[in-house]
């Protein structure tokens, strides 16, 4: 696409249009208007979607008002939502730290799943003790979680940095090769009475609830918004702070800007690269372990419908920042909740694809300006 | 376990890769890189089997998976082509669109029940060629032979034809192809279609010769994904990709079959007595392509090879730099 194309204007046969379409490059971008392209690509996204819902006959309009009452409608639905959000909270930032560096991390997921048997194994194996009081066990599944987390970005990191393998696949690969793991362990090493699950952690190893204050609040009464929601918000506080107030951070966005200009400026983009995936992994095994912790109380299998896919798309919409990614997370994850009852199944992630994509298209109005001009 | 079994399913299964990685072969060499590949492959295998089992007509299926993986790409090359949009980002997009899509589409069709196989064909001379015959050449779909075909047609259009130098050239260096009178977004729109097509194809052969049916997004399994490895590792040439199509079509049959027996090599077959250890073969192909793309990896560093130099890069007529 070039500046002012006129050859544009004609229509293929070669029809003339009474007005010119002129493509320019945009010298500058306002503020506003980012956002603003964000908010009508998704809203373009709602209508495509309900156009296909539409097709295989179903009823978009009560689809999308199921949805928006099923996620936000009262408060008992908006804290189940917040804790949907939570772990979107975690992949997303997961994804944003690795694709400000153009690390194309799509193993959160993976990770995601490592990160809560981590924190599984430290309960189970016996490393925490089974009297344990919460404030020792939950620290250690965090740990755990973060660590295990960690372990499988590690993995894509180090490759790409070492050997320039394509982090992309093996990210990837690794998400089949951790629910493989996952399921070695949920049906063959710890199943409860054959089913697939471990057993209930001790409930030292579970995070608060608001519902556990519900008696000195009874608003709180079976609300089951849990701490983990504490560690999203934190842990997104920090790596904001990171990213855009430290040294490290300041790094990382320059090899993802340039990266010949940083390794001129003699930082190390080998080692950054082992460390970003780390940090990413880490985030994302901080979603696994808050997920078993504060909902499921166990490990077992499917504690995920894609959490880790949905944060690229969380990332992608909140521009990389990791403090957008909260309000994001929040929106997708009433999409996530109310979605599981809408038939058929697949409409969720096609909404998320369809919404994916006009992100990514819209952004060509940041880049250029097109304007209809009158023949003369 | 027997070996020949498993080389003449492995053919079969390693057809499916086959497609996909040629095809994204084309698509990478016109300089797009399209990591959509299983949603794509997803909605071939959809719509294959969904328009079958409607006309009980397997080649219309074939032609529509073609059409619609083909028109999904085009999504694809609209976005990062004309919009210069991330190929990463959207390729990830395509491959959310394509799963959603066949799954809404496809709800329901898990239980359409069975359709007429596209026919398998033993082919009389080749067939009596020792092992080679009973493994390449009997009982096999048209599809594998489809494969046999493409595999030198690719080769021979990419390398010895002047299209072929065309797309190379677009691939290669969009700026002086573009110099030399080529049309570069009309070659990389056609050859991301090219490559849509073909992956929309190796989903069809799935729902419709290897593992008949519709079993939503366990239809392709992360194949479309392992294909996008197997380019890295076939370093953009399609005799190396029919070669890990294969190799990776053996291991998956090998797989399945090696909980079969209660003996291996003569020891005690873990796999016969703890089925969980199952779960660790699931992990195999998956982790073979880690360690194939490694081996790709270190030998493309170690030959100066490397992907098409345009790879990933948007053209933009007139700016410098690519």
């Amino acid at each position: 696409m070039t500046g002012s194309d006129s050859a544009e204007s004609r229509l293929p046969g070669g029809i003339r249009l009474p007005f010119e379409i002129q493509v320019e490059p945009r010298l500058h971008v306002p503020r506003w208007l980012s956002p603003l392209i964000s908010v009508i690509a998704i809203l373009v996204a709602l209508l495509l979607g309900a156009l296909v819902l539409a097709l295989v006959g179903g009823d978009p309009v009560r689809a999308y008002a199921h949805i928006a009452g099923a996620a936000f409608g009262s408060l008992g639905v908006f804290s189940d939502t917040l804790v949907k959000a939570t772990p979107l909270i975690m992949t997303g930032l997961a994804c944003s730290v690795a694709f400000q560096m153009k690390l194309w991390n799509i193993g959160a997921e993976g990770q995601f799943y490592m990160g809560a048997l981590g924190a599984s194994i430290v309960i189970l194996a016996g490393v925490v003790p089974a009297d344990a009081p919460r404030l020792v066990a939950i620290p250690i599944m965090l740990v755990a979680g973060v660590v295990f987390g960690a372990a499988w970005g590690l993995v894509p990191g180090w490759l790409k940095a070492r050997l320039r393998v394509n982090e992309i696949i093996t990210s990837l690969m690794l998400n089949y090769i951790a629910i493989a793991l996952v399921n070695y362990f949920i049906f063959g090493v710890w199943s409860e009475g054959g089913f697939q699950m471990t057993r209930t952690f001790q409930q030292a190893a579970w995070l608060p609830r608001l519902s556990d204050l519900a008696e000195q609040f009874p608003i709180l009464r079976g609300l089951t918004t849990h701490f983990g929601l504490v560690f999203a918000v934190v842990a997104a506080v920090i790596v904001w702070y990171i990213l855009f107030r430290s040294l490290w951070g300041y790094e990382i966005r320059l090899i993802g800007d340039n990266p010949r200009a940083a390794k001129y400026a003699g930082i190390n983009i080998t080692r950054n690269t082992v460390f970003v995936m780390m940090l990413s992994g880490g985030i994302a095994g901080l979603g696994g372990m808050s997920e078993i912790a504060g909902v499921v109380h166990r490990l077992q299998g499917s504690i995920s419908p894609g959490y880790g896919f949905t944060g690229i798309i969380i990332a992608w919409l909140a521009k990389l920042n990791p403090l957008v990614v909260l309000p994001v997370s929040v929106l997708f994850g009433g999409l996530i909740l109310a979605g599981r009852e809408i038939q058929p199944a697949g409409v969720p992630r096609l909404i998320q694809g369809i919404i994916l994509f006009m992100l990514i298209a819209s952004e060509v109005f940041l880049r250029y300006r097109i304007r209809l001009v009158r023949r003369p | 376990m027997d070996p020949l079994i498993i080389l003449h399913a492995g053919v079969a299964t390693g057809t499916v890769l086959l497609f996909a990685t040629i095809g994204e072969i084309f698509a990478e060499r016109a300089g797009v890189l399209n990591l959509g590949l299983e949603g794509m492959m997803l909605i071939g295998a959809m719509s294959a089997f969904s328009v079958t089992v409607a006309t009980g007509n397997g080649l219309l299926g074939l032609i529509v998976a073609m059409l619609a993986a083909g028109g999904l790409s085009l999504l694809h090359g609209v976005v990062t082509i004309h919009f210069q949009a991330d190929q990463v980002v959207s390729g990830l997009a395509l491959t959310f669109l394509g799963t959603g899509l066949s799954l809404v589409f496809g709800e329901g069709l898990n239980k359409a029940g069975a359709i007429s196989l596209l026919p398998t064909l033993t082919i009389p001379v080749l067939a009596s060629i020792p092992v080679l015959g009973p493994i390449l050449f009997t009982k096999q779909s048209v599809m594998v032979y489809l494969g046999y075909l493409l595999v030198p047609v690719a080769w021979f259009y990419i390398n010895r034809t002047r299209p072929g130098l065309h797309l190379r050239a677009v691939g290669e260096n969009p700026t002086a192809a573009d110099a030399m009178g080529l049309s570069v977004y009309r070659l990389r729109y056609s050859y991301v279609m090219v490559g849509g097509s073909l992956a929309g194809l190796a989903g069809g052969t799935i729902s419709l010769a290897i593992s008949p049916g519709w079993f939503s997004e366990l239809t392709t399994g992360g194949m479309g994904w392992i294909a996008v490895g197997l380019v890295i590792f076939a370093q953009w040439d399609p005799w190396r990709a029919a070669f890990g199509g294969y190799a990776f079509g053996a291991l998956r049959r090998t797989i399945l079959d090696i909980q079969g027996p209660q003996t291996l090599l003569g020891l005690r077959n873990p796999f016969f007595f703890n089925p969980y250890f199952g779960f660790f073969l699931q992990m195999l192909p998956y982790a073979f392509t880690i360690a194939v793309l490694i081996i790709g990896s270190r030998e493309a560093l170690r030959k100066r090879l490397g992907a098409p130099a345009a790879l990933g890069l948007p053209y933009v007529r007139g700016e410098r730099g690519h």
